[in-house]
């Protein structure tokens, strides 16, 4: 099959090569684990443990009482030490299990989940979308009775620059991808499925490609951020687009990252609950790689099990370069949709400070925006808080992947100025 | 926490957190390495004469931007670049004897009237350096087009460098004689031929710019592999002169060569502030220029009407730009 390729996007120097090649090591027991009570989209855990507590690896520490959460499991054996507050990596501060992990731990052993259906099964593991959105799994594979998916299409894109820990997942476990995929695709009686990776991992084509024999086909996918956004990935596969105020499943398509895929089919085939993932650690520190990281281990943890950061630190950002959340300190958890942590030097970030530069009219952003926007509109607008105005221009379709205030050559803060109508349009009752 | 790692991070921005690197003084020298194979082929033929301009122009261009930003107490802002594209481009419109008290007028008339009282780089309708040209053609009538048309008047009596006489140095460009000769009996009556060599390598008649039309190509196509313009907007224009001239019953390859139309087309029609944002905008905007390019020179009251036809396509981008705004991506062609 040949993918169209979706119009817009950019092409930023990838640097994944420092981390993509070897294996993903787990790192070592962490002093402290903080899970923060919201790791996902949608309603907060309750704590179900309180401080002085022993807990199980794999025991709920964070119970999910709506439809849209996802239980908290302790990804270690340990002792409670407090039921508290945490900074996340948004600055948000939220209620927190704080937890004092044994030192020698038997990373085999877990408290297993429950016998349970599917879709059971998956909320039970905290399961969300591993690439970054972190929405409940459970809550995608019950999709509307009046939306039929045909088609489950498995996000191996990892469109985001220095990223890696999806593609090590689908060089280290493809088989588990492939059954997470086929698992998924029974749940919600979809006779097709498609594993979409960009031309730039060759090596995970092939082994997906053996991996999933005749079960589902591989898509190989121009390397173009944002190829792994949701609505650039059913256009590219698909051909269709996802109609402006309507769910992905309204094109018979559902995208799962290849990540979630190979935790559901832990959870659905081993009874494993979600308390550990691979991510990328790199830039500057002095063992840039992929690791196993339980989840609630501090930033800082994670950095020091790479060897520390190199040289003058100018950011740190968990997730991608491109759309992830810069650190104002170290000493903060990640979480269930933490890919990745990127170290930056001075030089290499784009400034802070974004000076009140003129828009020059180069169109670069017009033809870079994956959802045919205007952004140049939006943001002169904006900046003259003309909110009915950005409305007009669609700024509430924006995906918020950044490629505008990428390539604009004064520095213009395109997608900031478009989040902020967003925000304002939202506020006031528009539709996303 | 680890011992190498900082306690407090001093640059937290929101995403994205890289950026490209092609910044807005990057395009600009791109702009003006372009046109230095052009600049410096006129300077070589021309001599000083040409070099005065040149410096005349880029000074009186940046000297009245940083004059206009100091009284209105605003930021410098040479440093974009902007007013360096527009001083250079202006002396490339300009015959190398052009006076220069004139060339300074074109200067200020470009940067003050035509782009800082509209708000400065960016906001500008018109491309201003070629506002500038546009008001010293019409300001003294028959000096750029080498056309004596006042026998005897009073600027025949001023100073040139290089000469005391603008009578006796200013000949008729080559567009002019052939313009002339096609009033007359509705035909050419020299052969167009002959003039695509000296018009493609060495042409000495005309403004700076029209030097040679190689080199122009040579600095477009270099913009357009680096990226820098859209090759829609000079392939429309100079595709439309060239097919128009013919359906005309003219010498399409003489109508490309000839007066200013390859450096209108590649670098003046070209202007990021005044040219349509989409492809097919900018595509349409090329096209029109063209169009009104030919029925200027052969319909028009003078023959070099490269100006007046960007201009005035200028006043329609905004326009083309309503009309093509892209469809939003979910959005059918019925929606609002």
């Amino acid at each position: 099959m040949s993918p169209r390729r979706f119009r817009g996007g950019i092409h930023p120097p990838d640097h994944k090569e420092k981390t993509r090649g070897g294996s993903s090591a787990r790192i070592g027991v962490p002093e402290r684990i903080v899970l923060p009570m919201v790791q996902h989209l949608g309603t907060p855990c309750v704590p179900a443990v309180e401080a002085g507590d022993v807990v199980e690896r794999g025991q709920v520490v964070g119970r999910a009482e709506a439809m849209v959460s996802a239980p908290i499991h302790s990804p270690v054996a340990g002792t409670v030490i407090a039921v508290t507050e945490t900074l996340t990596a948004t600055g948000a501060r939220v209620p927190a299990v704080e937890i004092a992990p044994e030192a020698e731990q038997d990373w085999d052993r877990f408290v297993p989940l429950e016998d349970a259906e599917v879709v059971h099964t998956v909320r039970a593991a905290g399961i969300v979308g591993l690439g970054g959105a972190a929405f409940p799994s459970a809550v995608k594979l019950t999709p509307p009775q009046d939306m039929p998916v045909s088609t489950v299409i498995l996000n191996g894109c990892e469109c985001e620059p220095y990223l890696t820990c999806d593609h090590r997942t689908m060089l280290e476990r493809p088989g588990r991808v492939v059954a997470g995929g086929r698992i998924i695709a029974e749940a919600v009686g979809a006779s097709r499925t498609v594993i979409g990776i960009e031309a730039n991992k060759f090596d995970a084509v092939d082994t997906m490609r053996s991996a999933a024999g005749g079960s589902a086909e591989v898509c190989v996918l121009p390397a173009h951020y944002p190829q792994g956004a949701e609505k650039q990935l059913i256009r590219s596969v698909l051909g269709i687009e996802v109609p402006h105020g309507k769910l992905p499943a309204a094109t018979g398509a559902l995208v799962h990252n290849v990540s979630t895929a190979a935790a559901i089919a832990d959870a659905v085939e081993d009874r494993r609950p979600l308390m550990e993932r691979v991510m990328t650690v790199t830039g500057h520190v002095a063992r840039p790689g992929n690791y196993l990281v339980p989840i609630g281990t501090l930033v800082s943890d994670v950095l020091a099990a790479a060897g520390g950061t190199v040289g003058e630190v100018a950011r740190v950002i968990v997730g991608g370069p491109m759309t992830g959340m810069p650190l104002a300190g170290l000493d903060v958890p990640v979480v269930k949709a933490t890919g990745g942590i990127v170290v930056f030097a001075q030089g290499e970030v784009a400034p802070a400070v974004l000076g009140d530069q003129p828009c020059i009219r180069c169109a670069r952003c017009v033809a870079a925006c994956p959802m045919w926007l205007e952004p140049y509109v939006i943001g002169i607008h904006a900046n003259r808080r003309d909110w009915d105005a950005t409305e007009r221009y669609h700024a509430i379709d924006c995906i918020e992947c950044g490629c505008c205030s990428y390539v604009c050559p004064t520095s213009r803060p395109l997608v900031q100025l478009i989040r902020r109508a967003k925000h304002m349009l939202m506020e006031r009752g528009s539709k996303l | 926490m680890s011992e190498t790692a900082p306690t407090s991070l001093p640059w937290v921005a929101a995403a994205p957190h890289i950026a490209s690197k092609r910044s807005c003084r990057g395009i600009m020298l791109w702009v003006v390495v372009a046109l230095l194979p052009t600049t410096g082929w006129a300077v070589w033929n021309m001599g000083s004469v040409a070099a005065w301009l040149l410096a005349t122009c880029i000074g009186s261009a940046m000297g009245t931007e940083w004059l206009w930003n100091r009284i209105a107490r605003r930021p410098q802002t040479l440093g974009d670049g902007s007013a360096l594209v527009t001083g250079l481009l202006l002396a490339l419109t300009l015959p190398p004897r052009t006076p220069l008290w004139m060339a300074v007028a074109g200067g200020i008339v470009a940067i003050a009237l035509a782009k800082m009282l509209f708000g400065g780089l960016g906001w500008n309708l018109f491309n201003p350096a070629l506002v500038g040209r546009a008001f010293i053609s019409i300001s003294w009538i028959g000096v750029l087009a080498g056309v004596r048309p006042f026998p005897g008047g009073w600027y025949n009596a001023l100073d040139v460098p290089g000469t005391g006489d603008l009578d006796a140095i200013t000949g008729a460009t080559r567009l002019a004689i052939a313009a002339a000769d096609r009033a007359a009996d509705g035909a050419y009556g020299v052969d167009l031929t002959h003039y695509y060599a000296p018009l493609f390598f060495r042409n000495l008649e005309g403004s700076l710019g029209e030097v040679s039309a190689a080199l122009l190509l040579f600095g477009g196509a270099l913009l357009i592999v680096k990226g820098i313009i859209d090759w829609r907007i000079p392939v429309g224009y100079v595709g439309t002169v060239a097919v128009l001239s013919w359906a005309f019953g003219s010498d399409p390859v003489f109508n490309v060569l000839a007066g200013g139309l390859l450096l209108g087309a590649f670098f003046m029609a070209t202007d990021y502030v005044t040219s349509p944002m989409t492809p097919l905008g900018r595509l349409l905007f090329g096209c029109g220029c063209g169009l009104f390019n030919v029925v200027g020179r052969f319909y028009g009251p003078m023959p070099e009407s490269t100006t007046f036809a960007i201009l005035f396509m200028n006043g329609l981008v905004p326009l083309i730009d309503r009309w093509l705004s892209p469809r939003t991506y979910g959005w059918g062609r019925g929606d609002a």
